[in-house]
């Protein structure tokens, strides 16, 4: 039985002039003990979807289960069994962090010593604080309060809606390092975000642009469905080096990617031949041009075109 | 008189609240049409700086002067003279395209027979034609940063502040979000951007990054990059922000 399961779901919103459909038919499951991404821009229909798996949003049509538990007909089971740390800071800011704290264990019937190894490691960190009010919290010490709450009655599947939007490199990276070793206890995560970098991350990805799934697989898999060969070039002046790559009509797509364009052609014979030719008559100088690997985000780029 | 223009001059820069010193003694210098990236992590005191720099705060101690302007005496016509925005705050929801070009250009001082040109030129380069009466709220979130970015600048300003422009939008829009900044930045425009994508640390002239409130490393993204021994920005950035005291926003 697998953990997440996600069959065909729809969801639609009214709008205006009609409906906006935020998820168009979406399947996917989650094994056991897996960090599961899904990688997608604003809008694509990510926090519809956590709504909809942990049972406070309705699907206009398809099925999923968590746990085996049916999203509508099972959804006190499903409540009890899962975490969730919505996108959104959602604890009491009046309340200490020690008080929210032990206001969810309560809630879930249970106390902070009874599943304390779970989120000691986290808590700890944020323990010198535990009277402060959350409201008075930065940033990461929310985040990391937020996760204890989800995780203090120790979920079986957690869900983390955009844990790490806004926050900077370091603290990203930390945060992921608690991730791992959540999984370690065997919990089963489904964790979104807008960067791409974070893909690489998990153990597998879903790809989602305007409720849609661009691809699902690991990330290896992803940059492994990347046929074409890619190129990076460098050259003393990069803007007009991209103009002028964009122009010549053999080029599919040119992209920046840092200090380097990514580029790739569209039929494969004599690509390095064409860089050079445009190099050369544009009179640039320091030009570097290699063939690369692709990453996730060149992957969701050459999708969202498809 | 070959000197560059100077669009920003800061020397020795502080910001304290009471006890708390958010910005510590910074010194920096940026040029006309330079793209200068302005990173840190959450709490190193960047929000503190810019706001500063825009006129908003006043320093405690230090010197500064913006497109000329003395950020203690002059603050008013800073902000005449510069552009602003941010992810969090940039249009008006219920104005349609137009009504938010001509509130913006309004605001700082056009007058009705160049607002008529700005208009149609913004909404000829941003692709908009024939929506101008579309509501701000009905596009899709890249379109909103597009055209924010666009009123923006709608004055000519000597320099734009961008405060985390890209955040949340997908790959190919951050990129043409980035087209237009190069294109603003070639007609002369001096672009100051904050942002926590690394890749795009690596798209600046150069870039300052703050750790505890100081600027601890400042130059282009590949004398960075030599110096602290990293194949990206993202390297250069985890061993700077990894040595801050001071967690959080």
């Amino acid at each position: 039985m697998k953990p997440i399961t996600v069959e065909n779901i729809v969801k639609t919103y009214p709008a205006k002039n009609g409906v906006v459909t935020a998820l168009k038919g979406i399947s996917f499951a989650v094994d056991k003990g897996e960090i599961f991404g899904l990688i997608g821009p604003d809008g694509a229909g990510k926090t519809s979807l956590f709504r909809i798996l942990t049972t406070l949003l309705l699907a206009d049509s398809g099925s999923a289960s968590i746990d085996g538990f049916d999203v509508i007909s099972d959804y006190k089971q499903i409540r009890k069994r899962v975490g969730y740390m919505p996108g959104k800071f959602s604890l009491y800011q009046d309340l200490s962090v020690q008080e929210n704290l032990e206001f969810f264990a309560t809630i879930f019937n249970t106390t902070i010593k009874e599943n304390y190894d779970l989120v000691k490691e986290i808590y700890q960190q944020i323990e010198p604080f535990k009277t402060r009010k959350a409201g008075q919290l930065s940033g990461g010490m929310k985040q990391k309060l937020a996760l204890c709450c989800a995780l203090i009655h120790k979920p079986s599947v957690l869900f983390l809606d955009e844990p790490t939007t806004g926050v900077d490199a370091v603290s990203r990276k930390e945060f992921w390092e608690m991730l791992y070793r959540l999984k370690v206890q065997g919990i089963t995560m489904l964790v979104s975000t807008p960067y791409m970098d974070e893909a690489s991350l998990c153990d597998r990805v879903a790809l989602i642009q305007k409720g849609e799934l661009l691809s699902v697989n690991t990330p290896k898999g992803i940059t492994g469905e990347f046929k074409k060969p890619l190129w990076s070039v460098k050259a003393n002046d990069m803007f007009r080096l991209m103009n002028d790559i964009k122009k010549d009509a053999s080029v599919e797509s040119c992209y920046p990617f840092g200090q380097v364009h990514h580029v790739v052609f569209k039929t494969q014979e004599n690509s390095k031949e064409e860089l050079e030719r445009i190099a050369y008559t544009g009179n640039y100088s320091e030009v570097e041009i290699n063939l690369i690997e692709p990453n996730i985000e060149d992957c969701f780029m050459a999708l969202m075109q498809a | 008189m070959m000197e560059t223009e100077k669009v920003i001059s800061a020397k020795e820069l502080t910001k304290r609240f009471g006890a708390f010193t958010a910005v510590d003694k910074i010194t920096f210098d940026v040029q006309k049409g330079e793209i200068f990236g302005f990173i840190g992590a959450n709490g190193a005191g960047k929000t503190t700086a810019m706001r500063m720099l825009c006129g908003l705060s006043l320093p405690t101690s230090g010197l500064a002067t913006v497109a000329g302007f003395d950020v203690y005496k002059q603050n008013e016509q800073i902000k005449k003279h510069i552009g602003y925005m941010s992810q969090k705050f940039s249009l008006y929801e219920d104005l349609t395209i137009r009504e938010n070009i001509r509130f913006y250009a309004g605001i700082y001082g056009l007058d009705e027979e160049q607002i008529k040109e700005k208009t149609a030129k913004l909404l000829r380069q941003l692709r908009m034609e024939g929506q101008d009466k579309t509501l701000v709220r009905a596009l899709p979130l890249g379109w909103k940063q597009k055209l924010a970015f666009s009123i923006a600048i709608v004055h000519d300003p000597a320099i734009v502040f961008l405060d985390e422009p890209t955040g949340g939008v997908d790959p190919i829009t951050r990129r043409e979000f980035w087209s237009l900044i190069y294109e603003a930045s070639a007609r002369g425009i001096t672009i100051f951007v904050t942002t926590h994508y690394m890749d795009e640390a690596e798209y600046c002239n150069r870039v300052s990054i703050m750790v505890d409130g100081r600027i601890d490393a400042l130059d282009t993204p590949a004398n960075l990059m030599k110096q602290y021994a990293a194949t990206s920005m993202d390297g250069v950035f985890l061993q700077l922000a990894r040595k801050a005291v001071r967690t959080g926003d």
